[in-house]
């Protein structure tokens, strides 16, 4: 769309009949901005959907009029969807020409990258525009495309004076946690909470998520995977059940809702704007958000200026470890399993060139050997492969040993089917890419990787697959195999991270000896 | 483009001398479209591989049966061509490029079009025109866009009065709706053949809407090209 610069106010042209002078908005120099009037009768219906928002007009169920008289009235602005980062003017005219090859960024999802831009003769503004590709699901931004955000008042949130309903203990690693946890909250800092697979990290939030709520803040907990959003949600319902809370993942319903809890993918966090008070990333280490620069700018934009941030993971990049090292991070480590029991430590043991003995219809001896062990003892079994392709092939040998045996992937339809196979005891033997590594319990199994020498076996991935044996307090050890051709620097620090957690745990008084 | 995986280019002669155009997808993706092969109704392109005997009459199917039975429609659409079957794959990529407006994505059609249209002869290449306010929602027109996509430039024959989305009506609601497209003004057509472009044929009423208009006003033959059918 088009916009007319008039008595110091931006007037939207949705007709270009008009022999005026108007701009993209991506060409002004800079947008008015308008003090609010105290008198103006705003819209509640259009607060409540646009605070802590950054909305296309298209995404408002409200008129251009409506909207636009909001606008005047000092209650909500019009920002640039794609800003190009140097405003050299070209010519006398004062106004940057469109197409020099000037950087540019995507004011939503913060893609700066030039090869991600499409460009097409838009019909809205009637020249060639440039829109960004990579959040494109959640509604066209082009360079013509205003970013609506609510800067008029905010409504409070209804006063809960003990949200907390959970009757749970904490272990004393979690209590620890805990309480930085709520100092954090109330000091409006920043924590990375390293908590091992298994420690019980959700409940830890509890007491903070508490001080929040009844300090009137507005709190998000935000993870990368939508499984983690569905399984959190409930828990929080229960926990919190006075508290409105809002569930966001890519198709669901709760879009408009304006509530004090938000539990959303790091996705969703997109359409925020300096909303939350208090934000909590869980699983910082999964994919995507550990290789996506779109989740973490959308993290950064969704909350406050003022605010506290929170990390939860169970391996923290190579980075942010030696960062907690040098003092240079907060941090605080539940380094032990509730159950009071030692994590797992892998073993390593190379099998040779296993992908050539794959062609030739082949496993591994020793490989061959602990699945025969498992077989023996009646033990069930993960079994990682780096590929969907390897694993293809390793299927028929497994099945001739047992024709039980199943393998899934990420697009298996029958994905959840077999995982509660396994976890019902009708599967032996899994065979799983990493798809499985995180996220998914088992009480009692055995774990190996084939082929862990794969780059896709990351030091954090390898630690989350460590971690799916000896999860419950009935059976508290497992065994856990990395099969290689070859040691990886990842393989080692794995190991090392989980003896170090060991260690610490022992030392703190978290684990029995 | 599709799958966002890398594309291995493969090595030819034709790409090591320089010849051939990076690909823009996969071939994994590109296998994913299922292009109209075998047999077809003489009319509209139905592929007869994927239709019960029982709707097929000779050389063409019930559907422009039908259609040829009707006073008011019979020989207002020549002939039409599709590209695809309209499966879940096409179905998908179709809709981020029209309905969530990803321009780029006519790039992907380019060659499959270029190749099919060497096979018509005709005077001019009309996209089915969007009416103001679907234009305006959707940014492009995404027959306009292919085409120029393709390398040809295309002519503005129609255009559109306003009405209610097509795919929220039922087949016998789109074919009794009153016209919704006019000639554009100061056009000639006169024993002109037209060949028009649309991105689905679904019931093919839009297209004979459009050739209907097109044959009153002089057009002697009007052919239709569209991506999925």
């Amino acid at each position: 769309m088009r916009f007319l610069i008039k008595e110091g106010k931006l007037i939207p042209k949705l007709d270009s009949s008009d022999d005026e002078t108007t701009f993209s908005i991506s060409n002004l120099p800079e947008i008015p901005q308008l003090s609010t009037n105290p008198f103006f009768e705003y819209n509640p219906e259009l607060q409540k959907m646009l605070a802590g928002k950054q909305l296309l007009i298209d995404e408002l169920p409200f008129t251009i009029d409506e909207i636009q008289a909001h606008y005047e009235n000092g209650y909500l602005v019009y920002r640039k969807g794609i800003q190009k980062q140097e405003n050299r003017p070209h010519g006398s005219s004062g106004v940057t020409e469109k197409h020099t090859n000037l950087p540019r960024i995507c004011v939503r999802c913060g893609t700066s990258d030039e090869s991600w831009f499409g460009e097409f003769p838009c019909a809205r503004c009637g020249e060639r525009d440039i829109y960004c590709p990579k959040c494109l699901m959640m509604g066209r931004v082009s360079e013509c495309t205003p970013l609506v955000c609510w800067v008029g008042p905010e409504s409070d949130f209804p006063v809960v004076d003990r949200p907390l309903e959970w009757a749970g203990s904490l272990s004393e690693g979690q209590q620890v946690a805990s309480q930085r946890v709520l100092d954090a909250v109330k000091t409006t800092s920043e924590l990375l909470v390293w908590a091992v697979a298994g420690a019980g990290k959700t409940e830890v939030l509890f007491a903070g998520i508490n001080e929040a709520l009844t300090s009137g803040k507005r709190v998000c907990l935000a993870t990368p995977r939508t499984d983690v959003v569905l399984e959190l949600t409930p828990r929080l319902k229960k926990a919190f059940p006075q508290t409105k809370i809002a569930s966001l993942y890519g198709g669901s319903e709760e879009r408009h809702e304006f509530t004090q809890l938000t539990i959303a993918t790091t996705h969703q966090l997109l359409r925020f704007y300096k909303a939350f008070d208090v934000m909590i990333v869980d699983e910082v280490d999964a994919f995507p958000y550990s290789i996506d620069e779109t989740l973490q700018y959308a993290v950064q934009q969704s909350r406050k200026l003022d605010s506290s941030l929170i990390y939860l993971t169970a391996t923290p990049s190579k980075q942010w470890q030696k960062e907690c090292r040098l003092g240079k991070r907060k941090y605080v480590t539940i380094p032990a399993r509730y159950h009071r029991h030692p994590l797992p430590v892998p073993k390593l043991e190379w099998s040779g060139n296993w992908e050539k003995m794959l062609t030739k219809g082949k496993l591994p001896a020793n490989i061959i050997k602990w699945i025969e062990t498992r077989q023996a003892s009646r033990r069930q079994a993960l079994l990682f492969a780096p590929k969907i392709a390897s694993m293809e092939k390793i299927l028929p040998i497994l099945r001739k040993m047992d024709p039980l045996i199943e393998s899934v992937h990420a697009e298996d339809p029958d994905r959840k089917e077999k995982v509660m196979k396994l976890r019902n005891k009708e599967i032996p033997i899994l065979l799983s890419t990493t798809i499985l590594e995180r996220g998914v319990t088992f009480p009692n199994i055995d774990v190996a990787v084939i082929g862990s020498e794969d780059r896709i076996f990351t030091e954090s991935a390898l630690v989350q697959i460590a971690g799916r044996a000896g999860r419950s307090a009935d059976f508290p050890t497992g065994e856990v195999v990395f099969f290689h051709y070859g040691k990886t620097e990842a393989m080692l620090s794995a190991r090392k991270q989980i003896e170090m957690m060991n260690k610490e745990g022992i030392k703190k008084g978290l684990i029995d000896v | 483009m599709l799958c966002h995986e890398e594309i291995e280019p493969e090595i030819s002669w034709r790409s090591f001398l320089g010849k051939d155009q990076a690909p823009k997808i996969c071939t994994e993706c590109k296998d994913s479209f299922a292009p109209i092969t075998g047999e077809k109704c003489e009319i509209c392109g139905r592929p007869f591989d994927f239709l019960e005997e029982e709707y097929r009459i000779g050389n063409i199917c019930m559907d422009c049966k039908r259609w040829e039975e009707n006073e008011e429609w019979s020989g207002s659409l020549d002939k039409n061509r599709s590209l695809y079957r309209y499966t879940d794959f096409t179905k998908e990529v179709i809709a981020r490029f029209k309905f969530r407006g990803d321009y780029v994505f006519a790039d992907i059609f380019t060659e499959d079009i270029k190749t099919v249209l060497q096979a018509f002869q005709y005077d001019y290449i009309v996209p089915i025109p969007l009416s103001d306010e679907r234009l305006y929602e959707r940014g492009f027109n995404q027959s306009e866009a292919l085409i120029k996509a393709a390398g040809y430039t295309p002519t503005h024959l129609l255009t559109r009065i306003h009405s209610e989305k097509q795919s929220k009506k039922s087949r016998d609601e789109r074919i009794q709706i009153e016209q919704v497209f006019k000639m554009a003004e100061g056009v000639e057509i006169e024993c002109k053949t037209i060949l028009l472009f649309d991105d689905i044929y679904t019931t093919g009423s839009t297209l004979r809407h459009a050739a209907k208009v097109l044959k009153q006003n002089g057009a002697s033959k009007v052919m239709s090209l569209t991506l999925a059918r």
